[in-house]
């Protein structure tokens, strides 16, 4: 792969006349980059000036630390962020599932396409469609319970969704069955474009299909596994509204079972009407996040490589 | 397998083949309750939720498309499609900007944008809806637009910088030496070679905005301007005495999605790989 070293911006002499005009009437990079810098810098910018603000005031006076307080000690505030703790198990799985799908589906060649699309199935099916449907299928009296009944496993037909118990167990389970195929499309991708020269030579060398792919293909996987475990650690910690608003109708229940810190801080805001300490609320959670900052600058060292590459 | 394989490969070929078809059958089992359920009726689905619909009907599709359901359409069909275009635009300017020169603080634009990946949205939910509240923007397209195209930004320029960092030097050098200027050398040599990575990237990002709830609820919050999601949210509580028409709404929903990802497949894995050019 040819990697180019990016043009230097400076002031040459042209090479022929067209090149002048060229140059003049494209100054460079800044007129490129201005719209989606002045875009980027209104929403993110000027949100997080004012987030900050909002969560030092009440009713537009200085409090200090008062709302920092307020949040922190609000029992329900430390459920959420304890579930949105929980969810982040899932992720785990969901990079082995993903590894153990793209390598199964790699190595099959009969019917791959359509095992493919079908894996990819629940990633373009919208969170508001999957929660109406689980809703429906994980109904006390619904279609999983009376199939696990006909099968005779009456003690396994629980109430999934209405007992605190487990519905937030449940609602990984489902969380997990949606992001499962987005790892398993990733991994695959980057399967694919990898040299199948070593393969062959770990193959002819006599590795079987386990040494294969742990020895082998796994550690050339590891930037895209690493980049999908970041990015599935900020779905939980900060992209699970959907799922638990549709599936509780924006209640949280049963109880608080399923309660996460965006429904908190949405419902502090239009419900509660404490803009204030919604704002608090999300600016800790903005901090608890910025940890995996660090996690994507390790992936920006590659930048140069580029992600999806070795 | 081209040579004779032996019991126990052709074991160990089997038991991945029964391992694949149980993924495939977890994957499929929710589609397929809300496709036939959507085709069923009312009775029929209580008493056997797996069967196949014995006597199609399409009373659900006409009962769930009345009312304000097309509407919700129509204004998702809207905010998705302007903002996934103004953001493919924006990003491939932008990616262009920071993938040809080499300037001053460059890599510091680009890892502050990178980072800018991992803000939730909740987190910008108060202050924008302040902002919008200020302006007298809430419950317009314009603003829910806007706000969809700033998140969707981040990830779009940086998986596109990353691609145009790949292509070869020495294609453009030969477009400037041909006295090309740079939005030429953009339009007529970067764009047709960028065909997978911006497909995916479109794919994606319609995925996500049409998909889209938390700010959809907040910024369009009268009737008439809800999106789609916003609205079958509330459907199933409206139609809870009839699954097939929740049933049948839910299909309408995901099916523009369904065709993008149908015409796009092709594509997606080659531009999920975006950054190597070998082998295109």
């Amino acid at each position: 792969m040819i990697k180019p070293a990016p043009t230097e911006y400076r002031f040459t002499v042209p090479r022929n006349l067209g090149a002048v005009f060229g140059r003049l009437r494209t100054p460079g990079p800044i007129l490129w980059i201005l719209p989606a810098a002045l875009c980027v810098t209104l929403i993110f910018g000027y949100s997080i000036v004012d987030l900050v603000q909002q969560s030092f005031k009440y009713r537009g006076d200085w409090v200090g630390f008062e709302n920092f307080s307020l949040v922190l000690t609000d029992p329900l505030f430390r459920i959420a962020i304890f579930h949105n703790f929980l969810l982040l198990f899932t992720v785990p799985i969901l990079a082995v599932m993903s590894f153990i799908c793209a390598v199964l589906l790699f190595e099959t060649r009969k019917g791959m396409k359509f095992y493919r699309s079908a894996v990819f199935l629940p990633y373009i099916l919208p969170i508001p469609v999957i929660g109406v449907v689980f809703g429906q299928l994980l109904q006390l009296n619904g279609a999983l319970n009376s199939a696990l009944r006909a099968m005779g496993f009456d003690s396994l037909a629980l109430d999934w969704l209405g007992d605190p118990k487990q519905a937030l167990w449940t609602m990984s389970g489902i969380i997990i069955w949606k992001e499962v195929g987005f790892g398993t499309i990733l991994i695959l991708a980057r399967l694919i474009s990898l040299p199948l020269e070593t393969l062959e030579a770990a193959r002819i060398d006599g590795a079987g299909f386990f040494r294969l792919h742990f020895q082998v293909t796994l550690p050339q996987l590891r930037p895209v596994i690493l980049f999908y475990v970041i990015n599935e650690a900020i779905v939980m910690v900060s992209w699970v509204f959907n799922y638990v608003y549709v599936m509780t109708n924006g209640q949280g229940g049963p109880g608080n079972a399923t309660v996460v810190s965006e429904l908190y801080i949405y419902r502090s805001a239009f419900q509660n009407k404490a803009p204030e300490l919604a704002a608090t609320s999300a600016l800790l959670l903005l901090l608890a996040t910025s940890v995996f900052i660090i996690g994507f600058f390790r992936i920006q060292r590659n930048i140069n490589k580029g992600v999806f590459d070795e | 397998m081209n040579k004779k394989s032996t019991p126990l490969e052709l074991a160990g070929v089997t038991a991945r083949q029964l391992i694949l078809i149980l993924i495939t059958a977890m994957a499929i089992v929710p589609g397929y309750l809300m496709i036939t359920g959507s085709l069923k009726t009312q009775e029929e689905f209580l008493n056997s939720p797996w069967s196949l619909p014995m006597n199609p009907n399409f009373q659900g599709y006409s009962a769930a498309w009345n009312d304000q359901f097309p509407t919700w359409f129509r204004n998702s069909l809207l905010v998705t499609v302007s903002a996934v275009l103004f953001t493919i635009v924006m990003a491939a300017t932008a990616a262009w900007g920071f993938a040809h020169w080499k300037w001053r603080g460059r890599d510091t634009v680009l890892g502050l944008l990178i980072s800018l990946m991992v803000v939730p949205p909740v987190v910008l939910l108060i202050p924008l809806f302040t902002l919008g509240a200020k302006l007298g923007w809430i419950s317009t397209f314009r603003m829910l637009i806007l706000v969809y195209i700033g998140l969707m930004l981040p990830f779009s320029i940086y998986l596109l910088t990353n691609f145009f960092r790949a292509i070869p030097v020495s294609l453009i050098e030969a477009a400037e030496i041909d006295g090309a200027s740079d939005f030429r050398t953009f339009r007529s040599v970067v764009l047709p070679l960028s065909g997978p990575p911006l497909i995916t990237l479109t794919i994606v990002n319609l995925l996500w905005a049409w998909n889209e709830l938390l700010l959809a609820l907040v910024f369009l919050q009268s009737d008439e301007k809800k999106s789609l999601m916003v609205g079958i949210t509330g459907f199933q509580s409206r139609y809870s005495l009839s699954i097939p028409t929740i049933m049948a709404g839910m299909t309408i929903a995901t099916l523009p999605l369904f065709i993008t990802y149908i015409f796009g497949q092709r594509y997606f894995i080659t531009g999920l790989t975006a950054g190597s050019v070998k082998g295109e």
